[in-house]
């Protein structure tokens, strides 16, 4: 059945011609559109409802899109056209920014793009994008931790464009530390929690899908307190793409 | 006297009317010209942006690399033509536009050998200056490949609006001539590749 569909939907992609080569953005509307089914559920989940949250605070959408294949283009061509024919951002804010990851395969190097909005260009200048992806995204992505490496892009992406530190602050900060400070969210995480529940001493697998400790699915980092709120609500769902532009900043990377 | 009247009204009405078609049409054509002359400014821009960025690369990669003399002399060159080569709207035009090219891509081919030089030298592959140049190098040919998709749309909306008729009439009266484009670049040709 899996066969038949993937051979149906490259019938449609072969005759749609350069439609098929950009997807449309999966309805209803959301951030996160994992084409490639590179996240777990629960992972896709969480991804979308801290995104989502920080469009809410901030109207700053920061969309993920993982493709199966970017079809020969440059990937930060690819990413530009894709963000473009969307619209991610908000019309006149121009405040938009794609992560494109199209994974690694066995015969293929994993292309990863990040396409920031003209309005963003100023927080996000491409030499910054260019060590996110070095220092984020491809170390993860080489051990095949892909959800990981985008929650550590996302992080940074999200407090350069509210202006929590500025690209200069990040630059500097990356050479001595090597992103220790960004493991910090992780022990708050996911060693407290297992500590308080061993305390308690009950059973594991009691909740938590995959014995992640709940407050993981709250998303991490400073969008932290916002999301508690929405977490067993859900917080409604994300409204859609607001047509905001691009004009070729960001940067692309391969592994 | 009653019939002279109407032919008053008549002759006063057609004139409105093509009074009015050539101030609409005349106007649009001027808006849309000047659409294209923005959008212009916006490739040329992005053009000085590289070029700015030349030296900068040029000096960091000497530190590293300095019996690459040959290299770094053809991007010096290549660039010193390229910053002389700058065409006015008014200029613009298919032999203009080709020249453009040319001088512009023989920096695109000399700036590629030098990227690629620097995979033979870890240290300056390392350096985090360099890096971030080339980031910043690779960003601005993404921006100049998106300004130009966006003339050659403008350029297109603009050159359909003054050669269809009656425009053309007026378009040639006032001396609104087509706007040459620019070629698709080497990433939008490739054909699309089907993986399984």
């Amino acid at each position: 059945m899996k066969i038949l569909t993937l051979f149906l939907l490259l019938f449609t992609f072969s005759f749609s011609g350069i439609a098929g080569e950009f997807p449309e953005p999966m309805k209803p509307a959301r951030l996160v559109n994992d084409f490639t089914n590179l996240f777990t559920p629960q992972q896709n989940n969480a991804l979308e409802r801290k995104l989502k949250s920080f469009n809410d605070t901030s109207s700053t959408q920061i969309a993920i899109a993982t493709v199966p294949s970017i079809y020969g283009y440059d990937p930060n061509d690819y990413a530009q056209r894709l963000a473009e024919k969307w619209g991610i951002g908000q019309r006149g804010k121009d405040n938009g920014i794609l992560l494109l990851v199209k994974p690694k395969s066995q015969h293929e190097k994993g292309q990863v793009a990040i396409a920031v909005g003209y309005g963003l260009e100023g927080v996000i200048p491409d030499a910054i994008a260019s060590r996110i992806i070095r220092n984020e995204i491809i170390p993860q992505f080489q051990q095949g931790n892909y959800y990981t490496g985008i929650v550590k892009a996302t992080n940074v992406l999200m407090k350069l464009s509210a202006g929590e530190f500025t690209a200069e602050q990040y630059a500097g900060k990356k050479k001595p530390d090597s992103g220790i400070w960004l493991f910090i969210p992780f022990l708050i995480v996911f060693i407290i929690p297992f500590f308080i529940r061993k305390r308690k001493g009950y059973t594991t697998g009691s909740h938590g899908n995959d014995g992640f400790p709940p407050i993981f699915f709250g998303g991490f980092g400073s969008s932290r307190g916002s999301s508690f709120g929405s977490f067993h609500s859900g917080g409604g769902s994300f409204g859609g793409f607001g047509g905001g532009g691009f004009g070729g900043g960001g940067a692309s990377g391969s592994w | 006297m009653k019939k002279s009247y109407i032919i008053l009204i008549v002759i006063v009405a057609v004139i409105l009317c093509i009074f009015f078609w050539f101030k609409g049409t005349y106007n649009n054509m001027v808006n849309t010209r000047e659409n294209v002359a923005a959008q212009w400014s916006n490739v040329e821009n992005q053009y000085q942006r590289r070029l700015d960025l030349i030296p900068n690369l040029v000096s960091t990669v000497k530190g590293y690399a300095a019996h690459e003399e040959n290299t770094l002399t053809e991007v010096i060159n290549a660039r010193a033509k390229a910053t002389q080569m700058q065409i006015s709207i008014d200029q613009l035009d298919e032999t203009t536009l080709k020249k453009l090219n040319n001088v512009q891509s023989e920096l695109s081919s000399a700036l590629s050998r030098l990227m690629a030089i620097s995979e033979n030298y870890p240290n300056l592959k390392a350096n985090q200056n360099f890096l971030d140049l080339q980031a910043q190098l690779e960003g601005t040919e993404n921006r100049i490949a998106v300004e130009r998709r966006k003339f050659n749309d403008v350029a297109r909306n603009y050159n359909s609006y003054i050669r269809q008729f009656p425009r053309n009439i007026l378009a040639g009266m006032f001396g609104f001539t087509p706007k040459p484009y620019f070629e698709a670049n080497a990433g939008a040709e490739n054909a699309p590749k089907v993986e399984f």
